[in-house]
């Protein structure tokens, strides 16, 4: 047995992980989510803004990463229009920028059809540059955005003709998986011109953020843990969105989060003591 | 001159984006040297395409080993870039209809968005779903508590995957949230309010998102910046030219 397990074939262990995230899918295992301080901060930054303030979403992340990110961008999404927020979507990283069509622009012409476009929300698109974007948007917004992703001229927006820079947002908010992202928005825009960011990253990323909480970020959400947290919360406010199941992305993923820790949990274990065994048969140093 | 033109020009660049943050007289030049790095980063671009098309037609023509893949590369460049330019099957931004250009080269059927939706989103979603296999195998081969170093990143790494999942939550539930009467018992004096805080769901986001994390990312982040700040005094300075390349 010691044998078998140690010269173990990694396929096994490929075979087990796979089972570990598809069984639960197949099944639509979910378990209850309690929400935390950091994510209830988040989504009371959001609630305590006046009705149709206007917010900055900045979506920097690509398909690689949208099984954390896309949730939680959703998410916001779906909070900020039960408010009625004017919203800004732009994006830092090339492939960011059909992440706002598939988790900006298509929940709101589907779930709140009284938003219209140019006039609540606006698509801005992507722009290359990275914090050299930032830099100059902070005091001249048009400049560099001359037109929208659908080449409408910035001026020809109803919702942006009277915007000169993101100092007049009164929140960004931006979802990130590497750099460019938060980071760069805390640095150049949040800090500097003292312009609130709340943040939604991949949990990679969130120990490398949490250094700017709660001065220069007020909170983060780290990866679909953060993101089911705050479906919860978003459930609990708001009844009808509880009955939507595309808003209950992140809590779903979480039954394979489970059994795929739990699987990583006992590997290590195993490992570990065949570690432990070898060693004591003087195979191991 | 072919060193000292690109470095009058980074030390010039560097300055003035320095003296547009602390004079507000001078934040317009920063603005523009600012739009200038945009437009230089769209160059960069076409220089990007440039070495790419360079480094592999020479593998295709030296017939090196996985030359084969390189003609796949080239194919997938040139024909993303023709469709991408010649916005194939976009059509005209409904405001604009007499500029045949003017459309979202991303609207749905257009050639990019079939790109995008067909290759791009599968293909880099699936070589991110693999990290999990591959780290499942690599923690039953390589995660041993050899030393108290390597155990105490073990412990860490046992309460921060269990405290990500509601197991976290199941498995620390017996957690009372005052033990007063408890610890009164056995005569254990305490200073604790809440012992909630000791459930694993809590003591992950303590260290996760607080404690050690933040201190420790803190100082990571002053250290960064001080470095940057000598490298950047460095460079600005005419100092560190490794930069400017080799000839």
């Amino acid at each position: 047995m010691y044998q078998f397990l140690k010269n173990l074939d990694r396929r096994w262990v490929f075979l087990l992980m796979g089972l570990a995230v598809a069984i639960p899918i197949l099944t639509n295992l979910t378990f209850p989510e309690e929400t935390s301080p950091m994510v209830k901060d988040i989504y009371q930054a959001i609630e305590d803004l006046p009705d149709g303030s206007r917010i900055l979403m900045a979506y920097d992340y690509d398909p690689g990463s949208m099984g954390e990110l896309q949730p939680m961008a959703k998410a916001f999404t779906r909070q900020c229009a039960e408010k009625n927020h004017k919203l800004y979507y732009m994006a830092l990283w090339p492939l960011g920028e059909p992440m706002i069509d598939i988790a900006g622009a298509r929940i709101l012409m589907e779930e709140y059809p009284h938003y219209k476009y140019g006039e609540d929300y606006v698509n801005l698109g992507f722009k290359p540059g990275a914090e050299a974007v930032i830099t100059v948007i902070v005091t001249d917004l048009p400049k560099l955005f001359i037109t929208d992703q659908q080449g409408t001229s910035f001026n020809d927006i109803p919702m942006c003709r009277n915007i000169r820079n993101i100092q007049q947002m009164d929140l960004i908010v931006s979802i990130s998986a590497g750099d460019p992202g938060t980071k760069q928005w805390v640095q150049y825009a949040g800090t500097p011109y003292d312009i609130p960011i709340v943040a939604g990253v991949t949990g990679v990323q969130a120990t490398q953020l949490v250094a700017y909480i709660p001065d220069q970020l007020i909170g983060l959400l780290g990866a679909i843990k953060g993101a089911a947290e705050y479906e919860q919360i978003l459930d609990d406010n708001f009844p009808h969105i509880n009955d939507n199941p595309d808003a209950q992305e992140a809590k779903k993923r979480m039954g394979p989060q489970l059994v795929g820790h739990a699987l990583m949990v006992a590997l290590i274990i195993l490992g570990n003591i065949l570690y432990f065994v070898g060693r004591r048969r003087g195979e191991e140093r | 001159m072919k060193r000292t033109i690109p470095l009058l020009i980074a030390i010039v660049a560097g300055f003035v984006v320095i003296l547009s943050t602390f004079v507000p007289y001078t934040e317009s030049w920063g603005e523009k040297g600012m739009i200038w790095f945009d437009i230089l980063a769209v160059g960069a671009f076409v220089l990007g395409g440039g070495n790419l098309l360079k480094l592999h037609l020479e593998k295709i023509s030296g017939q090196r080993p996985g030359w084969m893949y390189s003609v796949i590369i080239i194919l997938s460049f040139v024909i993303t870039l023709v469709i991408g330019l010649l916005e194939v099957g976009v059509h005209p931004n409904p405001m604009y209809p007499e500029y045949a250009w003017a459309g979202n080269y991303l609207e749905e059927g257009a050639g990019f968005w079939w790109i995008y939706q067909y290759v791009i989103y599968p293909l880099t979603s699936t070589m991110f779903a693999m990290l999990a296999f591959y780290v499942a195998s690599a923690a039953f081969r390589a995660f041993r508590a050899k030393n108290f170093e390597a155990t105490l990143l073990l412990v860490t790494a046992f309460i921060v995957l269990l405290g990500r999942t509601y197991a976290g939550v199941w498995l620390s539930a017996w957690i009372p949230p005052t033990m007063v009467d408890i610890c009164d018992f056995f005569n254990i004096a305490t200073t604790v309010e809440d012992w909630r805080t000791l459930r694993i769901d809590r003591l992950t986001e303590w260290l996760a998102l607080d404690g050690p994390t933040k201190g420790a990312g803190r100082a990571i982040l002053i250290g960064i910046a001080l470095g940057v700040v000598s490298v950047s005094l460095k460079i600005l300075l005419g100092v560190d030219r490794s930069y400017l390349g080799q000839d």
